[in-house]
């Protein structure tokens, strides 16, 4: 974990310099044909919600090896994913309405993408709700919640495929021009590191509580 | 039998009337969009800067927030370390 720590830093840093880059490589980037500018929130948009589903599977494996083997460091990893979950999860659902306002005419419509997105979100806010004020006992509970919430994601990302909706399908990434892919593996790149990052930092503040907790006890003792 | 072919010719009546009140007059003549005239109802600029601007504020804010909780709570780890070690010391 130390080792981890050492790098942080330089990952920062690097997350940093490619977040900076990375409005002058979308300015550049073509506009989309059918929605002209309002397209280009695209390339935080995906990424954001890309960190979304992946903090969602670290919090919901971490919480299967609590649940087995009650391993702290599972524990630790749980909490921090599942945080990161709700902001990476905020920034999606923040953008995508912005989005949504200009293409659909529309801030939100309750169809299957929109409101299953929602619902994952709300469980990981559930999560640390739990945490905060679930008392003894709900390290164990959140963690079944944390399963819940990772076995959502591919509900969330195989609606658009399965149920006619407004929100583009899974095909507008993978069909990218080689001009918008490039920008748009250069922001998923950025918003990756930034995101590894902030794991190994919430990781350790989590390390650090439980050292504190088991400091005050050695103390009463 | 009469009331009801009394009703169904009333129903007619009220129908050919509505039907004349409400249909459009054909159109007499074909109108050129005059260009520069039609503008965008809802402005993308604002909506980029507005998403862009969040997901900035948003990550910073956090960033900062995630260092300081961890900063207060090494600092009190730190002080109660040294507190366990001079107690026992004692």
């Amino acid at each position: 974990m130390t080792t981890i720590n050492r790098f942080v830093p330089f990952v920062l840093v690097i997350a940093l310099v490619m977040f900076v880059r990375a409005p002058f490589m979308i300015d550049a980037a073509p506009y989309e044909s059918t929605m002209g500018l309002i397209q280009k929130i695209f390339y935080f948009h995906v990424p954001a919600a890309m960190m979304t589903f992946l903090s969602a599977f670290v919090c919901g494996i971490a919480s299967i090896f609590y649940l087995v083997g009650r391993k702290r460091t599972a524990d630790h990893i749980a909490v921090a994913a599942a945080e990161l979950a709700v902001v990476f999860g905020l920034i999606v659902l923040v953008t995508g309405p912005i989005w949504a306002r200009k293409a659909w005419g529309v801030w939100w419509q309750w169809e299957a993408r929109l409101t299953m997105t929602l619902v994952m979100w709300m469980i990981f806010v559930a999560y640390l709700l739990l945490r905060r004020f679930g008392g003894a006992g709900s390290d164990v509970l959140a963690a079944a919640v944390g399963l819940f919430g990772m076995a959502l994601v591919p509900f969330v990302y195989w609606s658009v495929n399965v149920w006619r909706t407004l929100h583009p399908t899974t095909n507008v990434v993978i069909s990218l021009p080689p001009e918008m892919m490039s920008v748009f593996g250069w922001c998923a790149a950025a918003f990756l590191l930034l995101y590894l990052a902030l794991l190994a930092v919430r990781v350790r503040l989590e390390v650090a509580r439980a050292a504190l907790e088991d400091a005050f006890l050695a103390v009463e003792d | 039998m009469r009331l009801p072919r009394v009703i169904a010719a009333c129903w007619l009546v009220v129908a050919a009337t509505g039907a004349r009140v409400f249909a459009q007059a054909a159109q007499g003549e074909f109108v050129p969009v005059v260009p520069g005239a039609s503008k965008e109802a809802i402005p993308a600029a604002p909506l980029v800067f507005v998403a862009y601007a969040f997901v900035w504020v948003a990550l910073v804010a956090y960033v900062v927030l995630l260092w300081r909780r961890l900063g207060k709570v090494e600092r009190e780890l730190t002080d109660l370390n040294g507190r366990l070690k001079s107690t026992r010391r004692s």
